[in-house]
Parts: C-alpha cells; sequence; structure tokens
C-alpha cells in the first residue's frame, strides 16, 4: 500500500514502477478529460473538410472520405457577412492593424509608467498605483458609454483610431503592474551602480533594464495580441462596421446565413480566426502560461 | 558627466507616467464615476456633463426600481408565494442567468480543475503534451468557442442528431434551444475555456507545497486522498481564493460567449447583464447606468476582501 504511485508524494525524483491498477486510473481520467479538451477540434477540422450535403446527410463524428479545401477558400475570400461578400480576410486585416498599433502603444506606455513607479517614485505614486490595481478590475462594461463619449468628442468614434485607442487604454493597467512588479524585482545595486555612472532616466531604461527585461516584455506582447486578437465588445462597439475585426466578422459571416446555414464554412471561418492566438500559444509556452495567468483578472 | 539635477529627473519621470495618470483620473475614475453618477438621473441619449444638469436630471433610484421591476433583468413569479401552492423557486431574467453561470463556472470547473491537478501532479509522462491540450481552448476567443459549441449543440445536426442516428433515439442534447437547459449549455462551452487555466493555477499551488507535509503524512499512514483533502487544499487556500476570484470575476462579465452561443435566446432565456447593458445603450441608457452600476457593485463586493487579503501586506502583485 504504502509504495503505491498514488500514495507518493508530488515532488523528487524517483525510480519507474511498474504499471498498477492506479496509474491505471489516472493515465485513464487524464486521456479522458483531454478528448473532451479536444473533441471540439477534432469537429472543427473534420466539419470545415466536408461538402454541405454530408454535413445535411452525415454524422458529426465521422470524417469524411472526400476532403476538400472549398469550405476554406469561400471563408476566406467570399464568404458573406450580411454587408459584403469578401470573407475574413477583410477582418483579419482589420485584426493585424487594430493589434499592431494597440499592442505597440500599451507596451511602451506601460513599460515606462511601470519603470517610473518602481525606480522614480514621485509624491503621488503609492497613491496611484493603488487606483491603479482597482482600475484593473472594473468590469469594462461600466467605462464603455464614457469612452463613447469621449471618443465622439474626439471625433474619431467608429473609426481605426477609436478601437486602438480603447484596447490601449484597457491594456494599460493590468500590464502597468506586470513591469511594475518586475522592474521593482531587478536587484536595486544595478539601479545604483548605473545612477552612480551618470545614467539618466531614459539611458537606465533602454540601455540597462530594457535589455535584462525580454522575458516580460515577451509575456506582455504575448498577453497584448491573444487579448486584443480575441476581443469582441469593443471592436464591435469603437471600429465602425468596415474597421470590423476578424472575431467581428466571423459573428456576422455565422449570423447571415441565407438559405441555411453552410456549417462547413462557419467551421472554417472559426479555425482561421483561432489560428493567430492558437500559434502565439504552441510557439510560446510557458510565456503565454505566466501571461494569462497575469492577464486573467483583467476587467 | 555630471550627475543629474534632481528635479529634471523627477521630470521626466513624472511626463513618462504622466498619460497614463490622465487615463486613469479621466476614464477609469471618471468615467466609472459618470456611469454611477448618471445611473440616478434620468438621461437619455444627450450626454450630459455638468452638475447642474445631474441635478436637474436626479431621480433617485427609480432607475432601480424600474431595472429590477423589469422581466428581461429580473423575473420571479413564484418567489414570494411562500407557502402557497404556486410557490416556484426560480427566477429568471439576466441576472439569474449569471447568477446560474457563476455557480457552475465556480463549482464545476474549480472542482474538475483541482482533480486534474491532482492528476498531473502524479509523475505522469507526457505532462507537457497533457498541460497542452487542457490550456489550449483558453487561448481561443469566446466568439470562436460560442461558435464551435453552436454547432455541436445544434439539435438539428449536431451531437444530438448523430447519436440518435447511431441509435440511442432518446439521447436528449438539445440544450440551446430549451430555455431551462439553455445556461447549463454555456457553462459547458465556459469551462471547456477556461478549466485549463484553473489546473494551471492549482497545479501550480500544489507544486508550491512543502515536500516534508508529504513525508510526514506517509510516516503517519495517512493515505493519499485525505492527505490531499484535509492537509494539501486547506494549504492551498490563498491560491484557491485567488482561482476563485479570477473565475467569478470572468463569469460576471460573461457576455462574447453568450453572443455566439445563444446570443441570449431561445427568446431571452439566456440573456446576461453585459448583454442587458450593450443592448439598451441606445434606447434606455437609464437601465444601462444603473444595471453596469449593479455589476460594479456586485464586482466590488467579490474583490475588496480579496484584494485586502492579498496585497494588503505589501506582496507582489
Amino acid at each position: 500500500m504504502a509504495n503505491s504511485p498514488l500514495l507518493d508524494g508530488p515532488s523528487g525524483a524517483r525510480p519507474q514502477k511498474f504499471i498498477t491498477w492506479q496509474r491505471f486510473v489516472v493515465y485513464g481520467c487524464l486521456i479522458g478529460c483531454a478528448l473532451f479538451f479536444l473533441f471540439p477540434l477534432y469537429i472543427m477540422i473534420i466539419t470545415s473538410l466536408k461538402n454541405i450535403d454530408e454535413i445535411r446527410a452525415g454524422n458529426i463524428f465521422v470524417p469524411t472520405m472526400h476532403p476538400t479545401l472549398d469550405a476554406w477558400f469561400k471563408a476566406w475570400d467570399s464568404a458573406c457577412t450580411g454587408l459584403y461578400c469578401e470573407g475574413i480576410k477583410v477582418g483579419f486585416w482589420n485584426s493585424i492593424k487594430i493589434t499592431v498599433p494597440s499592442t505597440i502603444v500599451s507596451i511602451l506606455v506601460a513599460s515606462l509608467t511601470g519603470y517610473s513607479l518602481a525606480n522614480w517614485p514621485f509624491k503621488f505614486s503609492e497613491g496611484f498605483f493603488s487606483v491603479l490595481l482597482l482600475s484593473s478590475f472594473i468590469p469594462y462594461i461600466v467605462m464603455v458609454y464614457p469612452l463613447v463619449i469621449i471618443t465622439r468628442y474626439m471625433g474619431i468614434f467608429s473609426t481605426l483610431p477609436a478601437v486602438v485607442l480603447v484596447h490601449t487604454i484597457f491594456g494599460l493597467p493590468l500590464l502597468t503592474l506586470l513591469f511594475r512588479n518586475y522592474f521593482a524585482s531587478l536587484p536595486g545595486e544595478l539601479f545604483k551602480a548605473a545612477r552612480v555612472d551618470g545614467a539618466g532616466y531614459w539611458q537606465i531604461f533602454f540601455l540597462v533594464f530594457a535589455p535584462m527585461s525580454m522575458p516580460i516584455f515577451t509575456v506582455a506582447v504575448i498577453l497584448q495580441v491573444t487579448g486584443i486578437w480575441n476581443d469582441f465588445l469593443f471592436g464591435v462597439i469603437y471600429a465602425g462596421p468596415t474597421n470590423y475585426p476578424m472575431t467581428v466578422q466571423l459573428n456576422n459571416i455565422v449570423n447571415s446565413a441565407t438559405g441555411g446555414k453552410a456549417y462547413n464554412v462557419d467551421m472554417a471561418a472559426t479555425i482561421l480566426t483561432g489560428l493567430v492566438p492558437l500559434a502565439i500559444y504552441f510557439i510560446s509556452g510557458k510565456y503565454f502560461v505566466r501571461g494569462i495567468a497575469a492577464g486573467a483578472v483583467k476587467g | 558627466m555630471d550627475r543629474p539635477n534632481p528635479l529634471f529627473r523627477n521630470l521626466w519621470s513624472k511626463i513618462a507616467a504622466l498619460p497614463m495618470m490622465l487615463i486613469v483620473l479621466v476614464v477609469f475614475v471618471g468615467g466609472t464615476a459618470w456611469t454611477v453618477l448618471f445611473s440616478f438621473t434620468n438621461i437619455k441619449i444627450v450626454p450630459i456633463f455638468t452638475p447642474r444638469e445631474w441635478v436637474n436630471g436626479f431621480i433617485g433610484l427609480a432607475n432601480y426600481q424600474r431595472l429590477f421591476n423589469t422581466d428581461r433583468w429580473m423575473n420571479c413569479p413564484g418567489l414570494t408565494h411562500i407557502g402557497r401552492s404556486d410557490w416556484e423557486p426560480t427566477c429568471m431574467g439576466a441576472l439569474p442567468n449569471v447568477v446560474t453561470y457563476v455557480i457552475l463556472a465556480v463549482v464545476l470547473s474549480m472542482s474538475l480543475g483541482f482533480v486534474l491537478a491532482v492528476l498531473m501532479d502524479q509523475k505522469i509522462r507526457a505532462e507537457g503534451l497533457f498541460r497542452t491540450i487542457y490550456l489550449y481552448p483558453f487561448a481561443l476567443s469566446f466568439i470562436v468557442t460560442g461558435h464551435v459549441w453552436a454547432w455541436i449543440m445544434s439539435p438539428e445536426y449536431g451531437l444530438q442528431a448523430s447519436v440518435r442516428a447511431m441509435g440511442w433515439t432518446s439521447f436528449d442534447f438539445g440544450w440551446i434551444a430549451d430555455r431551462h437547459m439553455v445556461m447549463y449549455a454555456i457553462a459547458v462551452a465556459g469551462i471547456w475555456q477556461g478549466t485549463g487555466l484553473v489546473m494551471a493555477l492549482m497545479l501550480a499551488g500544489l507544486r508550491g507545497i512543502d515536500e516534508d507535509i508529504w513525508k510526514a503524512a506517509r510516516v503517519d499512514g495517512i493515505p493519499a486522498w485525505r492527505t490531499y483533502l484535509q492537509i494539501v487544499l486547506p494549504m492551498m487556500k490563498p491560491v484557491l481564493v485567488t482561482t476563485f476570484v479570477i473565475v467569478c470575476s470572468g463569469a460576471v462579465r460573461i457576455y462574447d460567449l453568450v453572443v455566439a452561443l445563444t446570443d441570449g435566446g431561445p427568446g431571452i432565456s439566456s440573456d446576461v447583464p453585459t448583454r442587458y447593458v450593450y443592448t439598451n445603450f441606445s434606447a434606455n441608457l437609464g437601465q444601462s447606468l444603473s444595471a453596469s452600476t449593479v455589476m460594479l457593485v456586485t464586482m466590488a463586493v467579490l474583490l475588496i476582501p480579496w484584494i485586502r487579503m492579498e496585497f494588503g501586506k505589501k506582496s507582489q502583485g
């Protein structure tokens, strides 16, 4: 009893054991859950490769004997969103146009603010930090209407700059906290040594801190790119119909079915929309986990 | 090179922090305050800003009164008939829906996430592969998740039809078309997307437990399942509370998933507060603002004890 794997602690190396029934149960549960998590991905892929008659006649579990990429081409190039029939590629490029500037601006502002708060404290910086902390938890929807008024007043409502501005604003509190905590965790001697050598605010940031902070910049980029790419609410409110991001286009394509739903095209469009964040996830690995753990709390 | 002059140094730091301070003051503090304050007025589409307009439009709690008398927000036809034959402990509307969703998400994703973390902690092979599989849904947009599950749960061609075609004719999974089951359908999709994160957080918590605890428990002959439930679980309290807050705050503001999966249907039976706020912006701003304030207060009640616990002792965020 005392030697069975289930009774062993979670840490420390240990010699290989024979397969016991406990191991069997552990792997059985893990694989069973893995199947639940993989099932929708499997369904998405096989559905996108079928033609519409096979979907109507066939079984959702069974892959097609005659796979075709027609649905993929249609989803990318000619699926209708209710306004026009140019496929989801329009949304793809809009999402790029929204994501790239929002990511760059928010990381630039947040890293500088975090650096100021961590290393150059000023009179109200502690109080400011607490307000920042609270801000990152307020549900977005509470501030949506005030921001509609603000962007209308600025004359940019329903344009690309508006949605970029909104994404930048809502990314800031969390990113600033992330950078502030990271810079505060760097050894204080480093900062003092640079000061003694005569380096100023900008020199320390760009020549000392930024080069050694690549992990946190990576986490910030992953957090922002996936977060902004996956957003729906801000895109639909602030971007305006010509700048709708990919998620909004996907929703419109799925909902604008004329003459019966084309599930194969819908699923191809769905995979295409999920492809960018999935690629980031598979490439970045542990940075992604750190990023989402930090990002999960945001409003 | 001269040492930088202190005034100059402070100046740069302040200038760099200035955009952020403006945003915090105008958008986060100002915007939230505006929403709360003008939820007490009879505001129409035309935006009002000045204290005079606020005083003139002030109607007290009338918006809230109307909100809680709106069936779409909350409707409990038989709840108050306690002791009578038509007593019915059920509520419908956006608020009860989100409460159902929060409870389901918290209970199911936290218990499934904990079990998965414990299983992952058994020195298994291919841990990285399992972690990748459990976590990938979290990388996806709720819109993507919603449309995949809408297809799987489509009563006409989806899982239900296919299982019935294979011979199990009484199989019932038409939840998204059933007004009593639709929130459960949304919860299935939400749990599919979010449980991987819960597992990752809990696994990190399990790995943080001192190994000596396990040795001591083994020496005392306590079986592993009891060690997990009675010793490890209480020790993981900070991780559990953080996970609870993350799951809760995510579930309270659920929106995209509902839009993609059901768009509030059938009828309005899967409406949720964020959707209620959004759809009332143009026609019924007072309702939007008061409903957002209710969400804000809910979130504050959830978060303030946690923030005091987590950040009160000057620990790292």
